[in-house]
């Protein structure tokens, strides 16, 4: 199976590339990159003139629901809502039932993932048994079975001693630890982000400082380690500057943020919608336009969707009773070509750093590049496509959006994992 | 003005035109409270479903004789808890209701929130009888018709509203309702009863109730919930009360024709002094009275809107 990708601009910032060029892809791999390239008799050839052609896009944060909560997702539709939005390849949090902290069910994600995956499917592990902060889940079995980082994502582990031995114990696995900064005292509860809107709307509110003190924490735990840290959707501006200040000084922390953290602001809640409640809270303007500057100046080093589906059930509730959580595979990459990449906020190789090149130096995962002998993972993007969020045609099982209705320009075109487009 | 609104949500939408018109109307109901005969046939066929999801005698009642009082028929739907513990969602009640047909429905709920989303699904009015922290209209509507008759205006009025602010839905909508209405309002609580950012809703925030009440023509003591009394929130309700409490003492630093407020059920003795509840500065049996003919008004103009 080869496969030539012809006349597209190729946009490959690991290896410098930003030139229209031809993409040559033999047996699942990258060949050659070149002009006018002649290809082999059997070849399929498509046409991507006037497209980008990038690595295949990581989501480094997603819940794929399965095993024990398929009614919300399953990895055969969320793999396919990932292909759909232009990603080549997904992380799985470890809050499945049961929860990924044993080596049975690492193996289970990844053998539904072989038969029933359209892209890519990297499991990672808990931190604790069962998500409860309490005892070490068995870190070097999960690792050896495939488990790439290691989180209790959706919770926090509150003892900072349990954590400072998690981030020791995983040290020879070069697996980073993702924390879900949110100290859940501080947080008591809170619905949304604790502002003039939450006392406007009497909704229980969550202040930053929540978030604050446990990434503060974590930075001084990474620190005491050597560890490497991953803030995980990273959403207030005093988190974004510890978390610059810690770069500078060499600590190992990295961190990712969110499209709707990017994009909206508490005022969204106004409608008390339960689309726009999740963790952590859709912050303020002055957190958010923070958030964008982290993401230009490179603090923020990646872009995860924290895909998180829920049933209409869960969702059609009091704001304050709703789940936490939105769905993003699909309209993470539309929305930010369209939010950031076109009014020049970043330009497009920021934007497939930060959507692949990172996720895949973050994780240890081969990708995030074209350079001869890559697995053919590749993302190709169609600049001009008009869309219109419909969540009636998602992929996902789940229509949780905030963005329902959102108009824009820029898509993913074409979704190719080991040099086969993949059909969402 | 005519009427337009389907619903009455919270005291933030509304113009003071509109208070202006509800508190008229009300002035006006009031005097079948004092007929021999309390029936007027006003609203004969109309439905009103009284859908409390959290416990309440007061203002249930309230609607509950209003509409009595109207001829409408009233039925009372008492749900507990929330409709996750049910395994009903809040919109799967709500529709089951609308298939009955009623005209109004009357909404409490401890999830700020609800009754919004109960209005925008349901095809009749929907009042908001409180819903979590957020607002409580119908309460904020009887405390201006309130001040309205003992003072004889609103305008240029100053008032304190001391005690919790940040669980008080009476609060905020009496904040909303006194500052359209131009009204000065001084929030006073320890810190931690304060909502974050409270000025921007255009108040004053005091943390003595001294200096709170030093001016006031009206003293709003808001009601400290048991749930607040343990936890973070104050050390103890000794404290509380030796510290916040309106007490006779406090009371003759204030105005002399101070009112004293409160929106019920008083804890004596912590938030209120028993002899400043039952003083003569006391208006809150005028507010109870008020609440029923301010329900009156209400279910009148929405219904009336309907019919238009």
């Amino acid at each position: 199976m080869n496969l030539l990708i012809a006349g597209a601009r190729v946009v490959d910032p690991a290896n410098g590339v930003d030139a229209v060029q031809d993409v040559l892809v033999t047996n699942g791999r990258i060949a050659r990159l070149g002009r006018a390239l002649k290809a082999p008799a059997g070849t399929e050839t498509v046409d991507a003139a006037g497209k980008v052609v990038c690595p295949g896009f990581i989501d480094m944060h997603a819940h794929l629901r399965e095993p024990g909560h398929e009614y919300k997702e399953t990895i055969a539709s969320g793999t396919r809502a990932a292909a759909a939005g232009g990603f080549t390849a997904v992380a799985c949090m470890a809050n499945t039932f049961p929860v990924n902290d044993n080596r049975a069910v690492t193996d289970y994600i990844l053998a539904r993932a072989r038969v029933e995956g359209v892209v890519r499917v990297y499991p990672i592990g808990a931190v604790t048994r069962n998500l409860e902060g309490k005892q070490l889940a068995e870190l070097a079995e999960l690792a050896e079975g495939g488990c790439v980082a290691f989180s209790d994502d959706g919770k926090c582990v509150m003892n900072a001693e349990i954590y400072r031995r998690a981030m020791e114990y995983a040290l020879p696995f070069g697996t980073p630890i993702i924390s879900h900064a949110e100290d859940c005292h501080l947080a008591g509860g809170g619905a949304m982000h604790e502002g003039i809107v939450s006392t406007e709307l009497g909704l229980p509110a969550q202040p930053a400082a929540a978030e604050e003190v446990m990434v503060a924490r974590d930075i001084v735990l990474a620190e005491l380690t050597g560890a490497h840290l991953h803030i995980a959707h990273i959403s207030t501006a005093g988190a974004v500057r510890m978390v610059r200040e810690a770069k500078a000084r060499g600590v190992r922390v990295t961190t990712e943020a969110t499209p709707h953290h990017l994009l909206l602001t508490d005022e969204a809640v106004r409608s008390y919608d339960p689309n726009t409640k999740m963790a952590p809270p859709l912050r303020s303007k002055r957190d958010v336009e923070a958030l964008v500057e982290a993401l230009a100046d490179g603090t923020v080093d990646a872009i995860a969707t924290d895909h998180a589906p829920h049933a209409l059930s869960e969702k059609e509730d009091e704001f304050a009773e709703a789940a936490n959580g939105v769905v993003g595979l699909e309209t993470a990459v539309p929305l930010l070509l369209d939010r950031l990449v076109r009014p020049g906020v970043i330009d497009l190789a920021a934007l497939v750093t930060r959507f692949s090149v990172a996720p895949a130096r973050l994780l240890n995962l081969p990708g995030g590049s074209l350079a001869p002998g890559a697995n053919a993972d590749i993302t190709v993007l169609d600049l001009d496509a008009p869309w219109t969020v419909t969540p009636s045609a998602f992929r996902s099982r789940s229509r949780n959006t905030p963005f329902a209705g959102w108009t824009g320009h820029g898509a993913p075109w074409m979704t190719i994992v080991g040099g086969v487009s993949v059909k969402p | 003005m005519p009427w337009k609104r389907k619903d009455l949500l919270s005291m933030q939408d509304l113009e003071p035109a509109e208070i202006g018109e509800v508190l008229d109307t009300a002035a006006s109901m009031k005097e079948i409270a004092s007929r021999e005969i309390k029936k007027v046939p006003t609203l004969r066929g109309k439905t009103i479903v009284n859908l409390f999801y959290e416990a309440s005698t007061r203002t249930r009642t309230s609607f509950e004789i209003a509409g009595k009082w109207l001829s409408a028929d009233v039925i009372n739907f008492s749900a507990s808890g929330s409709s996750a513990e049910k395994g009903e969602s809040l919109l799967d009640t709500a529709k089951n209701i609308e298939a009955m047909s009623p005209d109004v429905v009357v909404a409490r709920h401890k999830a700020a929130g609800a009754p919004a989303l109960l209005a925008r699904h349901l095809r009749c009015s929907v009042v908001n009888a409180g819903d979590g922290a957020h607002e409580h209209p119908t309460q904020a509507l009887l405390d201006l018709l309130t001040i309205r008759e003992k003072k004889g205006h609103l305008e240029g009025l100053n008032v304190a509203i001391v005690g919790d602010v940040t669980h008080s839905r009476v609060a905020r909508s009496n904040i909303y309702a006194m500052t359209k209405m131009g009204m000065t309002v001084t929030v006073a609580g320890p810190p931690t009863l304060i909502p974050v950012a409270c000025q921007e809703l255009g108040v004053k925030v005091s943390h003595r109730l001294e200096e709170a009440i030093a001016h006031a023509d009206v003293i709003m003591m808001l009601r400290l919930q048991h749930e607040r009394m343990t936890g973070g929130f104050i050390p103890s309700v000794r404290e509380y009360s030796r510290v916040w409490g309106l007490t006779l003492a406090r009371l003759t630093q204030c105005r002399p024709d101070v009112l004293i407020m409160h929106p019920g059920p008083v804890n004596r003795g912590v938030e209120l002094a028993p002899e400043v509840a039952d003083g003569p500065y006391s208006v809150i049996l005028d507010q109870v009275s008020n609440g029923v003919a301010v329900r009156m008004a209400v279910l009148y103009l929405l219904t009336g809107a309907k019919a238009a």
